[in-house]
């Protein structure tokens, strides 16, 4: 198999305009008659809706949740990226290109990455006059701070809920099209598959979650917009139904997924406390800009970290890090973080936290201007662990946060079954193999308002003529593959419950697949990934019935792709044999501990087939090499 | 359809625990007994997605002001207690299973006008409309809203006034609002009234509840808006 990006040619800057000028279009009469199902409604599916609708298509969009408003991406805090260059400090969209590029440790697609950037000051114009209320100046004028892996001020930001405002932004913009009557809106359903019909995806069949009722839905396209699986490692910063299932389902299907090892644990989280814990709660890493990491220079220092003077303190990110300090990006952060308390310098009761301390930026800005900026993740804090951070300084963990892999789309954003499109953090594209701070709202919107609306019709222009509908076989054979798969999970009958199985995937996947890996414990994980995944399907338990209102037989279903996807997730680990971005592997790193990268041999996304699961998961490697003209590739240093 | 209430004891609850964290402890307890787990709506968990929807012994999201119950932890309360919990109380929210109800009432209101009517691509450089801070402070303010639907079920009227009003006042203060102010309102309050939601006489349990601190100020700019888009 033959990958084709289908990356227009020319000059950076032009391949995109180029791209416009060139592709098909539908006409407004055509578009009428042209449906696309939109599954997920963040960021990327609620804006990807509201642009299709607003096209004249006829969009239904489906979601998990009991409203499209509850998508994940609400829970984004700190911000979203633009080359606006408001503070004058120098940016542009080369810089903004370059930085993200660079950022992702050089396995990103460099024209994708340049449209990002292209179109990322449209978004803050859409979102502006949406009425999301970013921060302000007292000129009335747009406010910007800084993030990680930059040295410009870009990022906009609404308090420290960002991403609810874009969320409600697209939100509304698309429930503007639902109240028009241009998209039907179906909440609390579940994809679980995709069906094709002559090798194009044709549709979808969904569970309703209230009745439990298995439908078929059609239409010209299929767009998945259905974020990422960072739950895959049970305790993870994503909400409690983020899930896999309907990417996994597509891949089963035949669409590649791409770099699935390439996961972000994200540096400034609250530590875990006991067993019982569901969730990680993240603290925004824009608090890096006015907070200083360290432990005590003591191993097992157990005093109040306000005894601990300055001098018996370790700024450890300062000190490796002198022109980034507490700025460096998540992985540099996150990496740091372990290794100082896998070295014995970790603080609370777990030893398992680096300390984050605004009594500097207290004493220099008041007490008032910290609170100004980050007063509602203080009280985040405060409510969760009980401690008061104006007082003393938080207690931080890395937690995985966001998955750079996903399925392999090409530039169109079209994976490899055509008429299946994967959008935001469902797909692979932008962020390679580390994603900068602030980049997945813009990522998620570019896609959905700006990349999608042109690049579908490129592919519905041909599909004018073609007649299909849930009557066809296709349709009754995934519906029927579908029920036999709920009836199977039933009949196990087990005695473990779905949180047993989910707990123990969760720790392999950490402790092997986390922020440090290496051959031998991936070889080992890949079989125990296999032996789990049998035990699960002989002895798991699923409560109630499939005619109702079921979160554990949800729960059950996806945790039986995550135990598929961890494996796909080590063997891809295992074959990339290099450090890059957030992916280290403990066989290669530079004298001073960094990722040590391996251009030669492994400058390729590695898109995965997988052609059955029997046991263990019978997978092809399918490469697009990754050709960098317009940058140089470097060694990625932020000291 | 009649619901009813079941009594569990849980051993195993710690302090540190929040409060949904309870609930799945006791589910699982459930489950290894081979009976059915509780069934209940949250997703985040870290309080802004608004899915969870509790009444703890009768308040909306439970004791603690400005938090939504995925957010409460069980400090809060002493061993030994009984704790009571009901679904959000309202005709407007049908219940669908134990404390799991319909609030897509909600989104029909939104539906009816809760935006700003801008096309993908159609929107002015962002910095071309300077907008007052106070202004831009307070919009944010209401727009912090997250639609759980508590200020309903706090109301004795169930009015979903404070969930309304706040998405108006946000969009209605700003210039880019201000075009479509006036059928916005009229719309969204008479969806609202449609859905079945009583009306508000200021008791302002929604604002006490609300775990965003929504200022029934929201419900005045409302009013007023109303009466100058009938009236003018």
């Amino acid at each position: 198999m033959i990958l084709d990006a289908k990356i227009p040619e020319g000059p950076l800057e032009e391949k995109w305009t180029n791209h416009i000028k060139n592709i098909n279009l539908v006409s407004p009469a055509n578009k009428r008659k042209m449906s696309v199902i939109v599954v997920g409604t963040g960021l990327a599916g609620a804006s990807a809706a509201a642009s299709l609708a607003e096209l004249g298509y006829e969009v239904k969009a489906f979601c998990i949740q009991d409203s499209a408003r509850r998508a994940h991406s609400i829970a984004a805090q700190g911000g979203i990226n633009a080359a606006k260059n408001y503070p004058n400090d120098g940016d542009s969209i080369y810089r903004l290109f370059y930085d993200t590029i660079k950022g992702g440790d050089y396995r990103a697609r460099e024209a994708n990455v340049f449209r990002l950037a292209q179109v990322s000051n449209n978004i803050i114009d859409q979102a502006v006059s949406q009425g999301v209320p970013f921060a302000r100046e007292y000129s009335g004028l747009l406010s910007n701070r800084s993030f990680g892996g930059a040295q410009v001020s870009r990022t906009f930001y609404a308090r420290g809920q960002t991403g609810q405002q874009l969320m409600l932004g697209a939100y509304q913009a698309m429930m503007r099209m639902v109240g028009a009557g241009k998209i039907t809106y179906y909440p609390r359903h579940e994809m679980m598959d995709v069906v094709t019909v002559e090798g194009k995806a044709r549709g979808i069949v969904t569970r309703n979650l209230v009745s439990g009722k298995i439908e078929s839905h059609a239409a010209h396209a299929v767009l998945l917009c259905t974020g990422g699986y960072g739950n895959v490692y049970y305790l993870s910063t994503n909400a409690k139904n983020s899930n896999v299932t309907a990417a996994w389902r597509a891949h089963k299907r035949g669409a590649l997924f791409a770099n699935p090892s390439f996961v972000q644990i994200h540096p400034t989280c609250i530590p875990v406390s006991g067993d019982y814990q569901s969730k990680l709660t993240l603290m925004s890493e824009s608090l890096r800009n006015d907070g200083r990491v360290w432990v005590p220079k003591a191993k097992g220092d157990k005093r109040h970290p306000n005894d601990i003077p300055d001098n018996e303190r370790y700024y450890y990110l300062e000190e490796l890090y002198p022109s980034f300090g507490n700025l460096v990006p998540r992985d540099v952060a996150s990496r740091n973080a372990k290794m100082v308390c896998d070295d014995g310098h970790g603080v609370g009761e777990t030893g398992l936290a680096v300390y984050l301390d605004f009594a500097d930026a207290i004493k220099r800005d008041s007490r008032e201007a910290v609170e100004a900026r980050y007063g509602n993740l203080f009280e985040m804090y405060e409510r969760i662990t009980d401690e008061n951070p104006y007082n003393q300084p938080m207690r931080i963990y890395p937690a995985v946060h966001y998955t750079m892999g996903g399925l392999w789309v090409d530039y169109n954003l079209m994976t490899n079954v055509p008429g299946l499109y994967a959008l935001g953090e469902a797909n692979f594209s932008d962020h390679g193999g580390n994603r900068l701070g602030a980049s997945a709202l813009m990522q998620g919107l570019a896609d959905g308002y700006f990349v999608i609306p042109y690049t579908i019709g490129d592919y519905l222009a041909g599909e004018r003529t073609s007649s299909f509908s849930t009557e066809n076989p296709e349709f009754k054979q995934v519906e029927k593959d579908v029920q036999e798969r709920i009836d199977k999970i039933f009949n196990v009958k087990g005695k473990q419950t779905i949180l047993d199985f989910h707990r123990r995937l969760g720790k392999m996947v950490w402790d092997n697949v986390g922020i440090m890996r290496n051959a031998k414990d991936l070889e080992k994980a890949i079989e125990e990934f296999r032996a789990l995944r049998a035990e699960f399907w002989s002895d798991v338990k699923i409560p109630g019935k499939a005619n109702n209102y079921n979160k554990y037989l949800e729960f059950g279903l996806r945790v039986a792709d995550f135990l598929e996807l961890a494996e796909l997730m080590a063997i891809d680990a295992l074959d990339r044999d290099e450090s890059a971005g957030c992916h280290l592997r403990e066989e290669h790193v530079t004298p001073e501990g960094e990722a040590l990268r391996n251009d030669k041999d492994y400058a390729y996304v590695a898109a995965w087939k997988t052609n059955n699961v029997n046991g263990k998961l019978d997978v092809e490697l399918v490469k697009e090499e990754l050709k960098f003209e317009f940058v140089e590739l470097k060694q990625r240093s932020y000291k | 359809m009649p619901g009813r209430f079941a009594d569990y004891v849980l051993d195993s609850v710690n302090e540190h625990m929040s409060f949904l964290e309870m609930l799945d402890v006791l589910n699982e307890e459930l489950m290894n007994r081979d009976e059915d787990p509780v069934e209940f709506d949250y997703d985040c968990r870290e309080g802004i997605c608004g899915s969870c929807n509790l009444m703890v012994n009768g308040q909306a999201h439970g004791p603690r002001r400005l938090t939504a119950v995925c957010q409460l932890h069980m400090r809060e309360y002493n061993h030994g207690d009984t704790i009571v919990i009901e679904p959000w109380r309202a005709s407007s929210f049908p219940i669908i299973k134990d404390l799991v109800v319909d609030r897509s009432s909600l989104d029909r209101i939104i539906a009816k006008g809760g935006y700003i009517s801008t096309k993908s691509g159609s929107a002015p450089e962002a910095n071309a409309i300077p907008i007052e801070k106070l202004i831009s402070d307070e919009s944010m303010d209401y727009a912090a809203c997250i639609g759980c639907g508590a200020c309903v079920a706090a109301c004795p009227n169930s009015s979903a006034s404070l969930f309304t009003a706040a998405k108006i006042s946000q969009l209605n203060i700003l210039p880019q609002g201000d075009t479509e102010r006036k059928i916005r309102t009229t719309t969204m309050v008479d969806q609202m009234e449609a859905e079945g939601f009583g009306d508000c006489s200021n008791h302002a349990e929604c604002e006490a509840v609300c775990p965003k601190g929504i200022s029934i100020t929201s419900i005045a700019q409302m009013r007023k808006d109303y009466m100058k888009a009938v009236f003018a």
